[in-house]
This record gives structure tokens, sequence and C-alpha cells, in this order.
């Protein structure tokens, strides 16, 4: 197992209201996301644990992609991974942002 | 301990209990003036729809009677086999275990005694179906056997051994199951084991499930009556 | 919160969706009514077993068991999900206990059912003693629940189908309802074969496996009340259903369901196969049963004789 953080100052808070999504499931080449919405709103933070060590810098190359394309300010992704590759990773990411720009009443 | 010395040992007043093709079957008159009905499964006999169902038989047969229910286990694992399962075994393992448990939420508490070999399916529907489980030190439950688990985790036998060392949540054995909470009692075998049952009978615990609870008290299974019990409350108050 | 859903949020019925290819959190939310889920130590609270890192294995932030009350056409009910892709929804320590208590709130309170989607292959190895006990303590509570007047229904038709210990809850549940995908079995093919040998259960034939365990063979044996399309909006309505035709479990039941199952042995224990069992059941067409869509097997299986299926 490998714990990674990645913390990023952002400049946009993420839409809509919903406190919590989650997404995915953990098997193999999949992971889930758990999205939480408990960051000062200028802050975005993605804790991953990982099956797959020595990933480090793709990791950091999908959350970096991850945070430029959309608004996420306070927002903490946390993933459990189960060997995702990367395309899988930034899939479930922008679902995972998705369900949290509902708005709910 | 051998079975006849077992049931000896248990029933000096006597006993018409019978072996017959591995599963046990019979009476005993208790220290208390009450009679048991005793069931159970012997020589590492797997349990099939056929074992299961005339186990079942035995304990609805005898619905009228009030005395314990005792339950002396050396059995292998469930069946394997294309035909149990085509016919169901789920169900036959399932029925014997709703008797039992109804039957001890009835007033005709259920004992397991663990004196060989149990496993899995079987385990489920036999000992672990009972109020409380006593073992024999002999005792030799295994849920799962280290070369099984070896090629499911893909982990060396070896390996497993060592973890097992700082662990109860997995391997095989008697201490291991007590430590989790399966197992409430080990006797003592070179006692009375009438006296023990009847201390046992005498100083009953209750029906609730406090076996989550064991396995904290023993460092065995830290978890599990936690979550139960916040799973409740929760529940209770939505 | 918000769940992923995995399709595409249609204006006709997002409940026509596979449950077999659903994921356990968009059975729960698309089985009751809108909304109406209210998750129970759910994943923000960070749950998981904690024997799993010994192994060097990711967990799963609900452990794979998803449990609480929502809505069925108004109606309040307990929910617990298995999800049979994490660890192949095998029961460990957390995973379990989640039940347990769900079911015995359920018993305490007397008045609300409890529907539990099983998808599971039994008894997570890597804390089988904790996942073994948990089963018992599950079986239990369902058994306590009964009698306390709680009605504890099944739904199967998942990917890990319902095996081992999964497959002796489901046994103690009030009813079933079981899609063509959901096989019920103690032992697994792998298992059977692994000790039995290949001449016993070859698990490669994919055939074999389907009619001896699948959904068809369990409704037409008697092993399930209801047989379900493999629709969520299917299990909704099964659900509803079998809700409504609730029966008190009593010695009664016991001694039925010993009849039931004696009369089974008795029938086809000298059976080789399925389709040999079907065949004396008076299925027309019994070698053709595998291949019927849903509403083929469901005319079909309505004109056999069916001893009484609801004692269990």
């Amino acid at each position: 197992m490998q714990d990674l953080t990645f913390t990023h100052e952002v400049a946009e808070r993420a839409t809509g209201n919903t406190k919590l999504a989650i997404t995915g499931v953990v098997a193999s080449g999949n992971l889930e996301v758990l999205v939480e919405r408990a960051l000062p709103e200028k802050q975005c933070v993605v804790k991953i644990r990982t099956t797959v060590r020595g990933f480090d810098p793709v990791w950091k190359a999908v959350v970096d992609g991850f945070v430029e394309r959309f608004p996420t300010g306070g927002l903490r992704f946390s993933i459990n991974d189960g060997g995702a590759r990367p395309d899988t990773v930034s899939l479930r990411l922008s679902q995972a942002l998705r369900l949290m720009e509902k708005t709910e009443q | 301990m051998q079975l006849a010395d077992i049931l000896a040992s248990l029933f000096p007043d006597g006993h018409s209990i019978k072996a017959d093709h591995g599963l046990l079957y019979g009476f005993a008159p208790l220290a208390s003036g009450q009679q048991a009905l005793v069931v159970g499964v012997s020589d590492r006999t797997a349990v099939g729809i056929d074992q299961a169902s005339t186990l079942s038989r035995h304990i609805l047969d005898d619905h009228s009677g009030t005395g314990p229910i005792l339950v002396i286990v050396d059995s292998d694992s469930q069946k394997m086999s294309k035909r149990d399962e085509l016919l169901g075994l789920n169900e036959f393992l399932a029925h014997l275990a709703k008797c039992l448990i109804f039957a001890d939420l009835h007033g005709r508490p259920t004992i397991g005694i663990l004196y060989g070999h149990s496993a899995a399916g079987a385990f489920l529907a036999t000992a672990l179906a009972t109020r409380v489980l006593v073992a024999l030190p002999g005792a030799e439950p295994a849920v799962m056997d280290l070369a099984s688990m070896s090629k499911v985790t893909k982990l060396s036998i070896e390996v497993l051994q060592e973890k097992a060392k700082t662990t109860a949540i997995f391997a095989p054995g008697l201490d291991n199951l007590a430590k989790t909470g399966a197992v409430h009692f080990i006797w003592n075998e070179q006692e009375s084991l009438a006296s023990q049952l009847a201390a046992l009978l005498a100083d009953l615990p209750g029906s609730d499930d406090k076996r989550d609870l064991l396995g904290v008290e023993r460092h065995g299974r830290t978890k599990a009556a936690e979550i139960a019990e916040r799973v409740y409350a929760i529940a209770r108050e939505s | 919160m918000s769940v992923s859903t995995n399709t595409a949020p249609q204006a006709t019925g997002a409940r026509q969706v596979s449950w077999y290819e659903a994921s356990a959190r968009t059975r729960v939310s698309q089985l009751l009514d809108e909304s109406s889920f209210k998750e129970f130590l759910g994943p923000q609270e960070r749950e998981m077993s904690p024997n799993l890192k010994s192994f060097d294995l990711p967990e799963q932030f609900d452990d794979g068991m998803i449990v609480g009350r929502g809505l069925i056409k108004r109606m309040p009910v307990f929910v617990a999900a298995q999800e049979g892709r994490f660890m192949g929804g095998a029961f460990g320590e957390v995973h379990g206990a989640k039940l347990t208590g769900l079911l015995r709130a359920s018993r305490d309170i007397g008045s609300i059912p409890v529907l539990i989607l099983f998808d599971t292959g039994g008894v997570r190895l890597q804390e089988a003693n904790a996942g073994e006990l948990a089963i018992a303590e599950i079986m239990r509570a369902v058994i306590e629940a009964r009698i306390a007047g709680v009605s504890v229904i099944g739904l199967i038709g998942g990917r890990a189908g319902c095996y081992g210990g999964g497959g002796l809850i489901a046994g103690c549940c009030s009813a079933l309802a079981v899609s063509e995908q959901g096989r019920i079995s103690v032992s697994g093919p792998e298992v059977i074969e692994t000790n039995r040998g290949v001449e016993e259960f070859d698990s490669k034939d994919r055939a074999l496996v389907w009619r001896t365990m699948g959904g068809k063979h369990r409704r037409l044996i008697g092993g399930t009340d209801a047989f379900v399309d493999d629709t969520i909006e299917d299990f909704r309505e099964t659900a509803l259903s079998l809700l409504a035709d609730t029966r008190p479990f009593t010695l009664q039941t016991l001694h039925e369901e010993q009849a039931r199952l004696e009369w089974r042995i008795q029938q086809f224990g000298t059976s080789a196969d399925a389709i040999d069992i079907w065949r004396s059941m008076g299925v027309d067409d019994a070698a053709a049963i595998p291949e019927m869509t849903y509403a083929q097997f469901t005319a079909a299986a309505q004109k056999i004789r069916r001893p009484n299926h609801a004692a269990r």
C-alpha cells in the first residue's frame, strides 16, 4: 500500500452544494472516490491509497490536470485504488465532481 | 477424547444415544432431572442434505420435549457434491439452524459441544447455531484450511502461519475461534463433564447473542461489537 | 448523499437497468423511492476492515456493505446491500457486523421489514473466523427478527451470486426473489471441483453451473418464492409483493419446511442432473429451459405443480 496526498490552492469554489458523494468500487483496475465538501473554498485535497507503489508522478499528473480543468475549491477527494489506469482515475474524479455539482434542497 | 468416553462422562446415569452413519441421536437424563435431547455429527462426517434433514427431523419430532438440546459435533465441512447443491443444500443447512435457534428461543436452550473438527457450512448449521458452544481441548474447528487460504490469497502457508501468530482473525484452530468469541468455554476433560454441564445449565447465559462482546473481551475480534452497536443505535433512532 | 448510477438518467424508467450490472449503491437508490435512502455508518465514517491491511489489500470505505433505511412505495424499510465487486462481496468483520446491527434493530422495533440485497462469495478468507462468526450472528439475528414478526426478504441477482454462508443466510429469510443470474449454493463450483474432482463437478462448464445453481432451477425446485427479470424495476415490484404477503414464523412453519425438504429428496434424490428433475416435474421441454427468455420461462414454470414452497 502507498499513501499519497496532493493539496492544491485553487481559484474557484466547486459549484453546487452537495456535501458528500461516492462513486466507483475497489476492485482490480478500478477505484472508489469519496468526495466531501469539507475544506476552505480555495483549497482542494486529493488523498490516495493505492495497491500499486511507485506511480507518484502519474498520480501527480492526473490530479494536476483535474484541478486545472475543473473548479474544485472546498472539496476533499479520498481515493481507494485497486490499480486503476490513469484514464479510469480521471473518469472517476470527474464523475465524482459532477455528483457534487448538483444542488440539493 | 473418544466419543464413547465423552458420552459416558457427560451422562453417568446412562443414555440412549446411538451413532448411525455419522449422526448422533438419543436422549439422556441430566442431574437436574430434565431429559436432554442429544443430536450431533460424529466421525468427521460431512453434512449434506440427508444428514441435515435427519437431524432437523429429530429436533422437530421432539417438539413436546422440555429439556435442553445438546449438539455434539465432530464433522467435516458441508458435503461438497453436485447432488447436494442441486437439491438446495443451503435450504437444508439453514433449516437445521432455524430448528435449533427456534428451539433455543422457545424454552429449550441449545448447547453445542465441539469435540473434533467442524468447518464452513456444517459448522454454521450445527455448533454455531447453538446458544452456548463449549469445546473439548482436542477440538479443531477450521473455517477454512490454510492450504485453501494460501491458494486464494496467493500467500505461502509459511507466511500465513507467521501472520497467524499475531491475529486470531483467520487461522484455523480452537484458540483462534475461542478468541473471536465463537467458543464460549473450553471444558476440562480431566474432570467430570456431567458436573461441568450441570454448572453451565445452572448458570446459563441468556439467549441474547453476546459472541461479539466475547470477541472484544478476548481481543480476537475487536471491531464487530462496536459496529453492530452503532448501526443498531442509529437504526433505532432513525 | 449523491451516488453515481453508472447510467445516464433517462426520461423513461432508469429502473430498467440491469440488476446484475448495477453497483450495490445503484440497486439501493433505484429500488427505493427517489432520494429516500438514508445510510447508517456511511462511507464518510471510513469504518473499514481492520484485517485487510496486513494482507496488503485495499480497503473500501463501506467495507462492501451498505446499510440504512428508506421507503418503498412510501413504506419504511431497512436495507442492506453487498457490493459483489469488492472482495467478491465476501463477509468480513465490519461488513457482517453492519448487517447484524441492522437486523437486531429491526427485531427490537418489530414493524420495519428488512431487504437484504445479497451479492456474495461467502466468507472473506483473510478474516475467515470473523466472517464465519458474522454469518452465524446474522443467521441468528434474522431468525430473532422473524420471530418478532419482522419480514426479512432476500433479493439475489448479482455478479457474485449468493454462495457459502450467504446461501445459509438466504435460507433463513422469510422470502426470496431471484433472477436467472442469481446463483444460490453453499459450495461454489471451483470448491466442489477442487475437493471432489472434475468428474464430480466441472466448474468450467458454465451451462452446468447455471442449471445446477442458477435462478431458474431454484425457482423450479422451490428454493425461492419469486423469479424476477433482471431489472431493478422488477426486483422492486417483486419486493413489494413479497412484503405484502407476510406470514408468521412458527413451529408450524418449521414442520412444513421439513416436509417440503423431505419431499424434495424423495422426489428428486436420485436425479443426476437438473434437466432430469425438471422433466420429472412435468416441464414439457426440460432441455430448453436454460435458453428460455424470462417470459417463456415464467409461462413454463407456472404450468408445473408446486409443492408448498412458502414454508421457509
